[in-house]
C-alpha cells in the first residue's frame, strides 16, 4: 500500500494505491485519525489506484465517516474499480459514501 | 475432477496476504472471475484476522489452509487453528441500515464473510484437528 496526503485550504485529499489489508490497514486508519484529530473533517479518499480493501480498511473508513460527520464534515470517494465497488456494496457503503468520477468533483462537493 | 492444495503459515498479520494470494490462485484455476476471487479473498482475510486476533490472541501459533477445488463447480476453503474457540455468532450482526450513528463498526467483518461466501461452518475443538472453519463458494 502507498498512501499520500495533499492538504488543500479546507479539504484533504488522501490517495491510496495498492492493497489495504490487515497488515496495512493500521497505517490507513492512523492517517485518517490524524487528520480528524487535527480538525480536518473534509476528506476526499482517492481510490483510483486501489486494488483491494479488507474489512479492517472498511472499519477505518466507517469510523472516519462517523467522526467527520459528527464534526460537520464528510468523507467522500473518488473512482473505485469494479472489485472495490463490489466490496463496498457487500457492506452497504455505497449508500453511506458519496462517490465521484474525479478529484475535482469530489473537492467541489464541500 | 477434484484437487486440493494446502499451506501452513505462522499466525501473523503479514502472512495473510500470502494465504489470500494462495486461495486467489486456486480460485482463478477453478474458473472463478475477478469479482468472485475478490470476495473469496475478503473472506479468507477476515477469517485469518480472527484466528490471529481472537483464537490466538497475540500468542504464537500456526494456521493451516486447505483448498479443495472442483473446477467450474465450487471451491472449498478450510482454515484450521489450535487457538481458543472463536464463535462469531456471539458478535452482534452488522447492518448498514439506519442512521450513521446507530451503525456499529463491530461485526462488519463477519457480515462481509457471510455475504462473500455461500456456506460457512465453524467446528470447535475437533479431536486431533483443533478449530476448523469451512467456507464454500460455488460458481
Amino acid at each position: 500500500m502507498e498512501i499520500s496526503q495533499k492538504p488543500l485550504k479546507y479539504v484533504d485529499i488522501v490517495t491510496v494505491n495498492g492493497r489495504i489489508d490487515s497488515a496495512t490497514a493500521p497505517e490507513f486508519d492512523n492517517t485518517l485519525k490524524g487528520l480528524l484529530e487535527h480538525g480536518r473533517k473534509k476528506i476526499v479518499l482517492d481510490f483510483t489506484g486501489l486494488d483491494y480493501i479488507s474489512s479492517a480498511g472498511l472499519r477505518a473508513m466507517l469510523s472516519a465517516l462517523k467522526s467527520a460527520k459528527n464534526g460537520g464534515g464528510n468523507v467522500v470517494l473518488v473512482k473505485t474499480n469494479e472489485r472495490i465497488r463490489d466490496t463496498l456494496t457487500l457492506v452497504g457503503f455505497h449508500t453511506l459514501f458519496l462517490q465521484f468520477d474525479n478529484v475535482i468533483d469530489a473537492v467541489d462537493t464541500f | 475432477m477434484a484437487a486440493s492444495r494446502h499451506l501452513v503459515v505462522p499466525a501473523e498479520p503479514d502472512q495473510i496476504v500470502k494465504l489470500a494470494t494462495f486461495v486467489a490462485q486456486a480460485a482463478a484455476d477453478s474458473g472463478f472471475d475477478s469479482l468472485q476471487i475478490n470476495r473469496i479473498e475478503l473472506a479468507v482475510d477476515e477469517a485469518c484476522s480472527n484466528i490471529i486476533d481472537h483464537a490466538y490472541g497475540g500468542a504464537k501459533g500456526i494456521i493451516r489452509l486447505e483448498v479443495e477445488m472442483v473446477p467450474h463447480r465450487k471451491l472449498t476453503v478450510i482454515l484450521i487453528d489450535q487457538g481458543k474457540p472463536f464463535d462469531p455468532d456471539h458478535i452482534p450482526d452488522y447492518s448498514p441500515r439506519g442512521s450513521l450513528d446507530t451503525i456499529k463498526v463491530g461485526g462488519l467483518g463477519i457480515h462481509l464473510m457471510r455475504q462473500a461466501m455461500d456456506d460457512i461452518c465453524y467446528e470447535f475443538n475437533v479431536p486431533g484437528v483443533g478449530n476448523r472453519l469451512t467456507m464454500t463458494k460455488r460458481l
